[in-house]
């Protein structure tokens, strides 16, 4: 593995924390949307509010480690992804404006009719950032990211397979979130919150499926080269995501308390690495190699040693921050 | 395609501007908050090591309400940072196709420091009631040490723009080797980096204590309002002195590598010795107009020496000349004006302090803190103006001029004007917010609020 694959990895690895956890809090954003008038998603919103308060903003930090890693090992491709896709990048950027500032405001208001602002702000944008995050992937892997940058700003993305996989992107966040809510709900006792979330990432599960599907169609006709490789290279990769999403949808429906987290991150987890080896050796397919855009080796350097001090002092920071969040010692309402 | 490129306002050198002011507006609006992201923690430390060391409950309550603030401006912060880095990509892409392998190192590392705090901040804002008091404590002091890291690093990154150093281009111009290390300690961190920290030190201090500073003129002289202003003035009114040397400092050092940024700010036509020091004024080809000059101060602040000689516009080619010379003499003049007048403030708080034990019984003196907040913000901006304006044409000075970075894509002066309004609002509503939580406290008043920070844990209802 050459010391671009290695940081290319590296990359990878951000962007499976950065779907797991900030993926999720995307989708806690959905589930608060759609939880009904004021005093009906009282409770729901209540649960969301609680488990999301003290983790989004780490969370939010590995999109800022995607960026950066991205910029300096691969600065062609950063650049080129940017001057092509800053239409769908410009608006995601907007989501995540207004979801930060929503969120921290809904609390902080006294008026009912503010709060609700300030929490339909959050609630919308949390579906507008992934998925115009899931079209600039998409648009990457259909090979619509020219490696010398400002491809066109509309047709690259208005394409059916960054729009499914943008539709995917919201519908992953809602599925991961319905899941560690039911962990939650299922951690404070209250067993109505526990099927409500239940049912809810059980439909999510089904509508993700569906996208997953309906995007490898597109993949197949406008991503070719990523499509063969991901059905030959990539496939262990795709059996182990759809066990894992068929195990969890048989967990849900007998209704047991099996743990549910560990095979949605697994299906998750599978999905994005899947389409890491289906690009490889590409950052753009089918323009520019990773060791094309790698830049020199004592800034890959630099990268693994911030890479490396990240597994030393910040997963081990973040563990303790769920920890301290799982065990009731930090509270929303400060 | 391209409904956008119909746009009149689309054309390119149109975009230099329009890309320019929307960094500039949305890096003034960010840099604040940043401010309060590096001093507020410690600030914040003080008053809790104070409650807990001393039993001080006014100093605890004071630590719990500035945590709660700052849950509120970080939040605000980490999202308008956020769109900083969005921006390097959407508005300079040649910028850092080019050398975002070099300069980009600086930024991998922030990105460490931001995680941390981020974590560690959530850790002390939401571990109040829960955590044992003095663990509590402990929790925070990652924030202090992460947001001086970070700062070094995002100002690191910002030095080398204006002192590149640390690679090897081949003919065509392609960086082909880098060395991070003379990266981050090129010669403009050394003074930009601890000038940018106290200044996030000022500006927090001195805007923390302006909040206090109002509410007693209007009337609210209780302890918990002294202390509120006491502590915060404290630290601002330690990095002043400190900030008047390291600033003059750094001035010398644009002197001499970077010279056309320091003839600008200082109105300098011709290279030559016994060089006039001009305040205000506006700088014209035929010198200054309107301002009050001292004959050889220029020289002298150069060099300990009338007979320095300084480098004049007349010596700079006119296409790598900064563009807006009042603008930069002015924001120059500004920034060392409110210092100087901040540097009063810190002396007469000093001597009253130490003669007294209190605070000056004036109220010209609250009168004086309460606009040092709004002060030490405008000089900040100030100095961002004078660095930033200062390097144009340049974005990478001497090696890539900001034309040659921009971004081509359409539509920038309404993405501008759009972005405008939207922080507008978000100021608006943040500063509302906050007033709200300090309403809310004061109708509290002096009670406890239920279970109150570090009861035990049967006392919280869950």
């Amino acid at each position: 593995m050459s010391k671009a694959d290695a940081a290319a990895a590296i990359l990878w690895v951000g962007a499976t924390f950065y779907a797991l956890f900030g993926g999720a809090d995307f989708g806690g954003g959905f589930w608060d949307l759609i939880a009904g008038g004021a005093e009906r998603g009282e409770r729901p919103r209540g649960l969301i509010q609680n488990s999301l308060t003290p983790v989004w903003e780490a969370n939010h930090v590995w999109l800022i480690f995607i960026i950066v890693i991205l910029w300096t090992a691969f600065p062609p491709a950063f650049s080129a992804i940017f001057s092509t896709l800053y239409v769908p990048i410009a608006l995601a950027a907007l989501g995540i404006v207004l979801r930060g500032a929503g969120f921290a405001f809904r609390k902080s208001f006294e008026g009912l009719s503010e709060r609700r602002a300030a929490g339909a702000t959050f609630a919308i944008s949390s579906l507008l950032t992934p998925f115009f995050m899931g079209t600039v992937v998409g648009a990457i892997a259909a090979g619509q990211v020219p490696a010398d940058g400002n491809g066109d700003a509309f047709s690259s993305w208005i394409q059916p397979l960054p729009l499914l996989i943008g539709g995917m992107f919201v519908a992953t966040g809602a599925y991961l979130s319905g899941v560690f809510l039911v962990g939650d709900a299922r951690r404070a006792g209250d067993d109505e919150l526990e099927r409500y979330f239940e049912r809810r990432a059980l439909g999510a599960a089904v509508v993700a499926g569906a996208f997953a599907v309906a995007g490898l169609v597109a993949l197949h006709s406008e991503a070719r080269y990523v499509y063969d490789r991901l059905v030959e290279q990539g496939l262990p990769l795709v059996i182990l995501s759809l066990l894992c999403g068929i195990a969890l949808l048989a967990v849900l429906l007998r209704g047991g308390r099996r743990p549910l987290r560990p095979l949605a991150a697994g299906a998750v987890t599978a999905v994005i690495w899947g389409w890491g080896v289906a690009q490889f050796p590409y950052l753009l397919p089918t323009s520019l190699r990773i060791d094309q855009a790698a830049a020199p080796d004592p800034t890959m350097t630099i990268v693994f040693v911030v890479f490396g001090v990240a597994a030393v002092l910040v997963l081990p920071s973040l563990a303790l921050l769920y920890t301290l969040s799982q065990r009731d010692l930090l509270e929303s309402e400060h | 395609m391209p409904p956008l490129d119909l746009l009149p306002l689309a054309a390119e050198s149109s975009n230099l501007l329009a890309a320019r002011n929307q960094m500039a507006f949305t890096l003034g609006f960010h840099i604040v908050l940043a401010c309060l992201g590096v001093a507020l923690p410690a600030t914040i430390l003080v008053a809790n090591y104070l409650g807990l060391k001393r039993g001080d409950g006014d100093a605890m309550e004071l630590a719990r309400r500035w945590s709660k603030a700052m849950a509120v401006t970080f939040a605000v912060g980490a999202v308008t940072g956020t769109v900083l880095s969005f921006e390097f990509g959407l508005l300079w892409p040649e910028f850092m196709d080019r050398w975002g392998g070099v300069f980009g190192v600086a930024f991998a590392i922030e990105g460490i420091f931001f995680f941390l705090e981020a974590i560690f901040l959530a850790v002390y804002i939401y571990g109040w009631k829960r955590l044992g008091g003095w663990a509590h404590f402990w929790s925070g002091v990652p924030m202090v040490i992460t947001g001086i890291g970070g700062a070094f690093s995002v100002v690191a990154a910002n030095a080398w723009m204006n002192q590149p150093q640390g690679f090897t281009l081949n003919a065509a111009g392609k960086v082909i080797d880098t060395d991070p290390v003379k990266v981050l300690l090129n010669p403009a961190t050394g003074y930009e980096v601890p000038h940018m920290l106290l200044a996030a030190y000022m500006v927090t201090g001195f805007l923390v204590a302006s909040i206090y500073a109002v509410g007693m003129l209007k009337g609210r002289r209780d302890r918990l309002h002294k202390l509120g202003l006491v502590i915060p003035l404290t630290i601002a009114c330690i990095a002043t002195p400190i900030q008047l040397f390291v600033g003059d400092t750094a001035a010398r050092e644009v002197a001499d590598h970077q010279p056309a940024k320091f003839a600008g700010m200082e109105c300098i036509e011709e290279s030559g010795t016994h060089q006039t020091e001009w305040v205000g004024g506006i700088c014209t080809d035929d010198g200054v107009k309107w301002g009050i000059g001292i004959p050889d101060l220029d020289s002298f602040l150069v060099g300990w020496s009338a007979d320095t000689f300084v480098t004049g516009l007349n010596d700079i080619p006119e296409d790598e000349q900064p563009p807006a010379n009042t603008l930069l003499h002015l924001s120059f003049d500004a920034m060392v004006g409110i210092g100087t007048a901040l540097m009063g403030l810190a002396l007469w708080f000093g001597f009253v302090w130490w003669k007294k034990r209190d605070i000056p019984q004036t109220p010209w003196f609250l009168r004086a803190v309460s606009v040092s907040g709004i002060g030490a913000i405008v000089a900040l901006w100030c100095g961002w103006i004078v660095t930033e304006v200062g390097r144009q044409p340049w974005i990478v000075q001497g090696y890539m001029r900001t034309e040659e970075a921009v971004t081509e894509a359409g539509g920038i002066w309404f993405v501008f004007g759009f972005v405008v309004l939207l922080y507008a609002a978000l100021g608006t509503i943040a500063v509302v917010v906050l007033r709200g939580m300090s309403r809310r406290w004061r109708e509290q008043g002096a009670e406890p609020e239920v279970g109150g920070p570090y009861a035990p844990q049967e006392e919280v209802a869950p």
